[in-house]
Order: C-alpha cells, then structure tokens, then sequence
C-alpha cells in the first residue's frame, strides 16, 4: 500500500472512531436521561408525594422539596449580594493589582472540592458557633459553592460595559458610585443574571456540602435559622437507593427526576429569556 | 473582599483545627494504610508527641490517598481521549446546523447533579461491573497485572473512574471544542494544501497548536475529579485499611472518606478522628489547589488567553 492510500485509510479510521466516540457519549447521556426519567416518572404521577412528608424511608417528598426551596432561596441570596458587590467594587471602585489577586482566589476557591467546604462549616458553625444542623449552615455552604460562578460571570458583565458609556456618565459629572450602580449595574444585568440561575442550577445538585451543614430531617422545614435540621431532595437520591424498601427506591428517582427537570428548565430560561430580554431592551435604545 | 479572604480562612481555620492531629499522625496520615479510631471502650491512652487519643488509635490515609490519586487518574485516562476525539468529530464533522443542538446536550450534560450520576453508576454500572464485565475479565485475562485475582462486587476502582470521567467529559469536550473553534481556519487549509488528510492536518497541525488550553482543561478537569464526593462515595466501595488487588475492588477517596467517616470519628472520645479528618480536608485542599495553580500557570502563559474559561 503506498503512502497516500495509507494516510487515508488512516484518517478515515480515526474519522470513525471520533464519531463512534461522539455517539457513544450521546448514547450514555441518553441512558442516563433515560433511566432517571423511565424510573422517576411513575412515582412522580402520584401528587401525594408533593404533599407528604417522608416518614422513615417512605411518604413523600415534600419536606425534602421544600426544603432544597430553602437552601437554594438563601444561598442564592446571599450570593447574589457577596458576589455582585464583590465584582462591583473589583470592577468599578479598586486598584488594578487587587482586579488580578481576585480573580486568582476565585479560581482557587472555584477548586476548592464542596466536601472541605462542607467539612468546613460544620467544624466553624454546626459545632463551633453552635448552629446545629441548620438552615443557616447549609445556605452558606450553598453560597460558598456558587460564589465563583457568580462573581466571574458578574466580573465578565461588569468589564463588558463599552467605555464610551461610563465615559459619558463621567462627562455629564456623575460620581463613580452613580455611574457603577446606574449605569454599569443595569447593562450587566442580565450577563449577570444568567450566571446566578447557571449557580443556582448547581445549588441544586449540590449534596456534599449538605450532608454536615443542613443535615437531614423527616419534618416539613421551619422557619429557623438554626438548631433546625433541613431536608434537600439530593439527600434522598443518595441514601435511600441503599436501603432495602420498594418505596425509598421509588423517592430516589423521583427525587432525581425533579433535580433534572428543575435544572433543565432552569438551563433552559438563562439561555431564552435572558436572551429575548436583551434583544428586547437593547433594541429599544 | 468577602471572598478573597474565604479562601484563607478556610485554609487556616481547618489547619488550626487539625494541628493536634498533624502532631499525632506525624507523616503517617500520608504513609500508613490503616485507619483506626482506638477502642473507644478500653482504659489508657495513646499518646505520640504529647498528644492524646484512645488506646490503639492510628489514623492512616494512605488508602485514601491513592484511591483518590487513582481514580483520578483513570477517570482521565477514559476522559481525555475520549474527549479529544468527540471534541474533533462536534467541531469538524458535525454539520454546523446540528451543532447547536449537541453543543446543548453537552451543557446539559455538565448540569447532571453528581448524585444523578452515582444513582446511574449504583444501579446500572456497579451491577454490570460486577456481574458481567468482572467475571469475564477474570475469566478470559485473569493473568494480565491489574486485573488478576478477585473481581469483588462491582463497587471499586473502576466503577469510581468510569463515574468520574463521564462527569469529566462535558468540561473538556466544551474546552477543547472552544480552543478550536479558536483557532484560524487557514491553518487547517495550509495543511491541506500541503498535502495532508484532514485528520493529518487536525492532529498534527490543530490540536499541536492548541495544546497547552487542551492542558490545562485537563489539569482543571483533573482537579474536579479529585474533589468530587458524592459520585464517587456512591459508586467506590468505601475501602477501609486495604488497597485493591486490581482495578475491580474497593477503593476509598479522601472526600468520601470525610462523609462515610465522619459519623463514626464522631463517636470518638478524645476528638482525634474528628481533627484527622479535618488533616485530610487540608492533604486534598493542598493536591487540588496545587493542581489547579499548575492549570492557571500553563494558561497565563497561553498565546490565546482568554479561549479557556471554568465552565
């Protein structure tokens, strides 16, 4: 065989095999969505299991559902206040080298693996401050996981505000802090709007964290900071798959199911109607 | 600056934490395989550098330490060609009205909660690699080093690499996919012109000139697999005191170790389990924070900054 006919027997084989690879990853993420909806759907059909709470290994979802609502609602929160003020000020308000230092610890804390975190809080606050398992406890650690995306995709918004806009807020003699919350903050809305849902997305999914903050609780939540274990959905997925009962089964996909579809739909409105909302206001300029 | 100093205090906080224990274990808590809380029940102490714990104590990380540097690493050993390669076939084969398309599944497939995928790996993979893919390994090339001796239950090394590496894939995929779209086109035509297949110009020309995002990518992907939890606590086996015979059995990560341990040092009277656990948070603070310093490195020093973002 010469050369030529060689090389091209070659590259139509390695051509094959990174399609059959591509496929292959389709396939396996297919079975995953698959398995997870195939197994989680039936017992989804049933609404009792949004209204009763689990009792043991059995019941419903419902402490777990509203309990994750929590966690999410308080670490998105705060959050959103940390992360946008601490891309603001690096941003608008500080030295060029604090800009560079920032970014780095983001990256590092971006590293960071969510059980050390976890690990973390528990020895600070569930043991140390004397929280408990607690709303409060968990929330932070959820906060503490979504930080970097949060303040990178703020930090990306802010820096992508055209010059000549700060420039003419400067010329008509407003102060920094009018032309950082009036005029910056309201053109990165929406890049930085998409990266708190791309966050919270991942609050949602998160469990190591949980395990040792929020702790676990077979009751609805209560409306208490602390000494007051929360349930999360996730929680459910990992511990009942392991316990012997038909019906902790059954909670265990639904419980995964729901995450997919919150998270898929969650996916879904930060890449439209962010979308639509900039083409409608931008348009409008 | 909330954040910056997080960081820290995180670090010194947990140091502070452990240092009664880095005194007790010495550099057992890197070298010693055993993982031993003491007889809780007994009378008298342990003590090694005037530091106390309960008779027979020895907190030995040894197994967890190259359980997570393992799976780890055969997670990257299933993801990086495999992502190459689909990375290749999305940019250069897939017809650009699809691509959108795909390119979503793969985002959709970086948003799968890690308990998801350890759901998977429970019921479908751990029971395939024990039931099927282990027997007949164990049958058919039973002599090969690595794969000898007992298959086990399913739930061990591999099972934990083939978990970590699906959730590596979406990462790398979209990194690789980005650094060359990045890339002039001409180059590829250059290459063409010269005379080459166009796998010859992807692979010798493409990917050579990509190389350090696709590097680094691996290096951060890398550093995530090391951290994760709660796939790998699911699927892993939770090895305590022994190391695996071959790529089927148990293993134990750091991070599953904290979560699977932490109940039972819990129960330990003098603390020291507690503290130990805290020493191994700081042992994979340090490998994945020093795995992701490499990663920024290598991409400070790009030609193409800026290609190569966390997802």
């Amino acid at each position: 065989m010469n050369v030529v006919a060689r090389n091209v027997a070659v590259a139509r084989l390695w051509w094959s095999a990174s399609a059959a690879a591509l496929l292959l990853v389709l396939a396996v993420l297919a079975a995953i969505f698959g398995f997870v909806f195939i197994k989680g759907i039936p017992a989804l059909r049933d609404p009792a299991i949004f209204v009763t709470v689990t009792s043991g290994v059995a019941g419903g979802l419902a402490n777990a559902i509203v309990g994750t609502i929590m966690l999410v609602a308080g670490g998105v929160l705060l959050v959103t206040v940390i992360g946008i003020g601490t891309a603001l000020w690096v941003t608008e308000f500080a030295p060029a080298g604090a800009r560079r230092l920032l970014r780095f610890v983001i990256d590092v804390l971006a590293g960071v693996p969510s059980i050390v975190v976890g690990y973390f809080l528990y020895v600070a606050l569930v043991v140390g401050a004397g929280w408990g398992f607690s709303l409060a406890a968990g929330a932070i650690a959820l906060a503490i996981i979504m930080l970097p995306y949060v303040v990178r995709a703020a930090d990306l918004a802010l820096s992508g505000v055209p010059r000549g806009l700060r420039e003419a807020a400067f010329a008509l003699g407003a102060r920094p802090v009018t032309v950082a919350f009036s005029i910056a903050l309201p053109w990165a809305l929406p890049g930085i709007l998409t990266g708190i849902l791309v966050a919270t997305g991942i609050g949602l999914g998160e469990t190591a964290p949980l395990i040792y903050t929020a702790g676990w609780s077979n009751f609805m939540p209560r409306l208490a900071f602390t000494h007051a274990p929360v349930a999360y959905l996730t929680y459910v997925v990992w511990s009942f798959i392991n316990m012997p009962f038909e019906r902790s089964h059954a909670l265990a996909y639904a419980a995964a199911a729901l995450l997919m579809i919150a998270i898929f739909v969650l996916n879904l409105v930060s890449r439209t109607a962010v979308d639509y909302w900039v083409r409608r206001t931008r348009g409008r300029r | 600056m909330i954040a910056g100093a997080l960081v820290f205090v995180m670090m010194v906080f947990l140091i502070a934490y452990a240092w009664p224990a880095i005194r007790f274990n010495g550099i057992g808590i890197l070298t010693d395989p055993v993982w031993n809380i003491g007889n809780q029940y007994g009378s008298g102490v342990e003590i090694h550098n005037g530091i106390a714990a309960q008779p027979g104590a020895e907190f030995g990380g040894a197994v967890f330490i190259f359980g997570t540097l393992a799976s780890a690493a055969l997670a990257m050993v299933i993801a990086v060609p495999l992502s190459i390669l689909v990375a290749i076939a999305l940019v250069y084969r897939v017809a650009p009205a699809l691509q959108p398309l795909v390119n979503a599944l793969v985002e959709l497939m970086a948003g799968v909660p890690s308990v998801v995928y350890g759901l998977w790996g429970t019921v479908i993979l751990v029971p395939w690699i024990g039931q099927r893919l282990g027997p007949w390994v164990a049958e058919h090339l039973g002599g090969i080093p690595g794969l000898r001796g007992d298959p086990g239950s399913g739930n061990g090394l591999l099972a934990a690499g083939i978990v970590l590496a699906l959730m590596a894939m979406p990462f790398m995929v979209a990194t690789v996919r980005d650094v060359l779209l990045a890339q002039d086109r001409a180059l590829f035509e250059a290459s063409m012109a010269l005379g080459s297949t166009s796998w010859q110009a992807v692979t010798k020309v493409l990917l050579p000139s990509v190389r350090s995002g696709v590097f680094a990518a691996v290096l951060v992907a890398l550093g995530r697999a090391l951290g994760e939890t709660m796939a790998v606590l699911m699927v892993c086996g939770s090895a305590l005191n022994q190391f695996p015979q071959n790529v089927f059995q148990a293993v134990n990560t750091i991070a599953a170790v904290i979560v699977s341990q932490l109940d039972s040092a819990l129960t330990d009277a003098s603390g020291m389990a507690q503290r130990s656990l805290a020493e191994l948070a700081v042992v994979l603070f340090i490998i994945t924070v020093g795995v992701n310093g490499i990663a920024r490195w290598i991409l400070h020093g790009m030609s193409s900054p800026g290609t190569v973002r966390g997802a």
